[in-house]
Parts: structure tokens; sequence; C-alpha cells
């Protein structure tokens, strides 16, 4: 196994290449364990107005240690970059890492990003002092223009949020990985550990699960096998995946055959 | 002397500060992200700053989300 592969965005270094979202899990309990199973460095949450009539409860951070993980607060619910920044300047004045996840997805059915206010806010952010992860289509004009504004990552999609489709957009990821002098993370749609060690092979930087985690049969147990199916892939990528062949090449020796009797 | 926080109306007591109101709703102070009038407020700014009449708050928290 490589022995000191870290991943680093923006100068800090993890060792699991897993990101993992906190959304959808049964109980904040599964979550934690989950968490733990997956061995993730980085989990993301939503931010959300408090319903002052019911404010009993735990809260989701209490389930998260923050010496463990870094918590990267998403923007998700914005509509717009204005949106977006305000998001994150919430969160960093309460004290959160100023890390974000920038997402601005106004539009409901497929929760696909804005392009342009995705630009807009990360500019913005960028300047304000953020460290900025955008999640974006894999455009990768797009990718490149967010590198030039400052982005330390690149998240492009596999498929839609929650789908669990997989990664469907495997040619422009691919440029996206050949351009990229930023960490590329594919984040959504990845639904099955193979998807995760797929993404991986392609020589993507890190992957971000959050759906296919949470809402399988056994969340814990599937946390570990996105954790060995990113280790896998990851493995994989660094030894040299060989390429395809359209005709078969022999894997045993053509010569000394028993000659016929 | 009424503030108006996410977007409901709110009757607080003279020289309330925001994490008096916090407190108040039945909140940990540690686990809430306030915006007051507007302005992202600082963590450690909420013991200090006084409720006036009129002001809009919005209570924050961490949810679970991608």
């Amino acid at each position: 196994m490589a022995s000191h592969d870290p991943l680093v965005i923006a100068g800090r270094e993890f060792a699991s290449r897993l990101i993992v979202g906190t959304g959808k899990f049964g109980s904040f309990e599964v979550m934690r364990d989950a968490l733990e199973a997956s061995r993730t460095e980085i989990v993301t949450v939503a931010l959300r107005r408090v319903d002052l009539e019911a404010t009993g409860g735990p809260d989701i951070l209490e389930f998260i240690d923050p010496d463990r993980y870094l918590l990267l607060p998403n923007t998700s619910g914005a509509m717009d970059a204005e949106e977006a920044v305000r998001i994150a300047n919430l969160a960093r004045a309460a004290g959160m890492p100023a890390w974000v996840k920038l997402e601005v997805t106004p539009e409901p059915r497929y929760l696909l990003p804005d392009p342009v206010e995705t630009l807009k806010a990360a500019e913005a952010l960028v300047k304000g002092g953020f460290t900025v992860l955008p999640y974006i289509n894999a455009d990768p004009v797009l990718a490149k223009r967010l590198e030039e504004v400052g982005c330390a990552t690149v998240m492009p999609l596999g498929s839609w949020i929650g789908s669990n489709k997989g990664i469907r957009t495997c040619e422009a990821v691919q440029i996206i990985v050949e351009q990229a002098t930023v960490p590329v993370v594919v984040d959504a749609g990845l639904g099955a550990p193979s998807h995760a060690a797929e993404a991986m092979e392609m020589g993507v930087d890190a992957v971000l699960v959050n759906t296919a985690i949470a809402i399988a049969g056994d969340p814990v147990e599937m946390a570990g096998a996105f954790r060995l199916g990113v280790e896998a892939g990851r493995r994989a990528f660094l030894a040299g995946k060989p390429a395809e062949r359209d005709v078969a090449e022999a894997s045993s020796p053509l010569t000394g055959f028993l000659e016929g009797t | 002397m009424r503030v108006v926080a996410n977007g409901k109306p709110r009757e607080v007591g003279p020289g309330a500060t925001v994490e008096d109101l916090i407190r108040f709703v039945g909140l940990d102070p540690q686990y809430v992200i306030v915006e007051h009038n507007g302005e992202a407020l600082e963590r450690k700014r909420y013991g200090e700053a006084r409720l006036t009449e009129g002001d809009r708050l919005e209570l924050v928290r961490a949810v679970a989300g991608g």
C-alpha cells in the first residue's frame, strides 16, 4: 500500500479520500457510527433556520467530533450567489471552519448547480478568505474558471444528487482530471462502492458520498464498504491501470502445447 | 420590547442580549448561528449584543446534509 498518499486540499492533509455527507441517516447515532466506519476526515452539514416551536432534542454537532473531522458546511438551499455567500458568512461567524462546500442549485427536480451563480459566489468567497469547494456539473471549462478564481478543489457530479446512478460523466470528468491543478472530487450520484472505485481509478483525488451510505440497509456496513472501494480505486490508479484492448491477449503461454496423440 | 425572531414577533425583557434570547427559546448558544439585522454575528459576541425594539434575528443551526 502507498505508505504516504494524503489528499491535500488548500495545504491541509487528509489520510482519507472519502468525504461523507450527513443527510438522510435514520438517527444521529447511526450517522456517527457510519462516519467512524468510513474513516472519513471531512464531513458536510447544511444550515437551516431553527424551528423555534420545536427546539428540544440533541444537536447534530454533538455527534460530529470537531477534533476528528473537518466540518464542511454546505450552502444548500442557496438559489443564487448572494444567498450562498450569506450562508457561508453565517457559518464562519458562528465559529465553523472557513471552508465551504459551495452549492447553488436553484432548480429542484435535478438539483443541477447553476454555473454562473456558482462562479460569482466562488469569486466572492475566495476574496472573503474562504476555502471554497464548489459543486459543479462535469464541465471542464467551468472547472478551469473556478480554479483560476482560487477554488481549493472542483467537485463535478457523477450523476444527479441522490440518484445512485454512478459516474455517468466519465469522459468530462477525465478531461477535468487531466487539466486540473487542484484536487478533483466527484460529488453526487455515486450509488455503490464500485462507483467510487471507478471514479478513483480514473484518477480523481477524492469522492463525496452521502445518500448511498445513509439509506443503505446497514449504513455502517456500507460506510466501511465505501472506504474499501475508495481505497481499492486509489491503489489501482497508483498501480497504473492497464489500457483496454479490443481483442484477446492470452494470459497463458501460446507455446509448448501437448502434441496430438 | 418586541423583536422578530425567525419571522415571528417575540417579547423580550429590557436589556436582553442575543444570548438571553437563545436561552429563552430553549437552545444552547454553542450550537446556534445568528444573523442580527442582516449581519452575521460572531459567536463570542452573543452575550454582549443587546437587543433593541424591532430587531430582526435569524437563528440558524447545522442540520444533516450532503
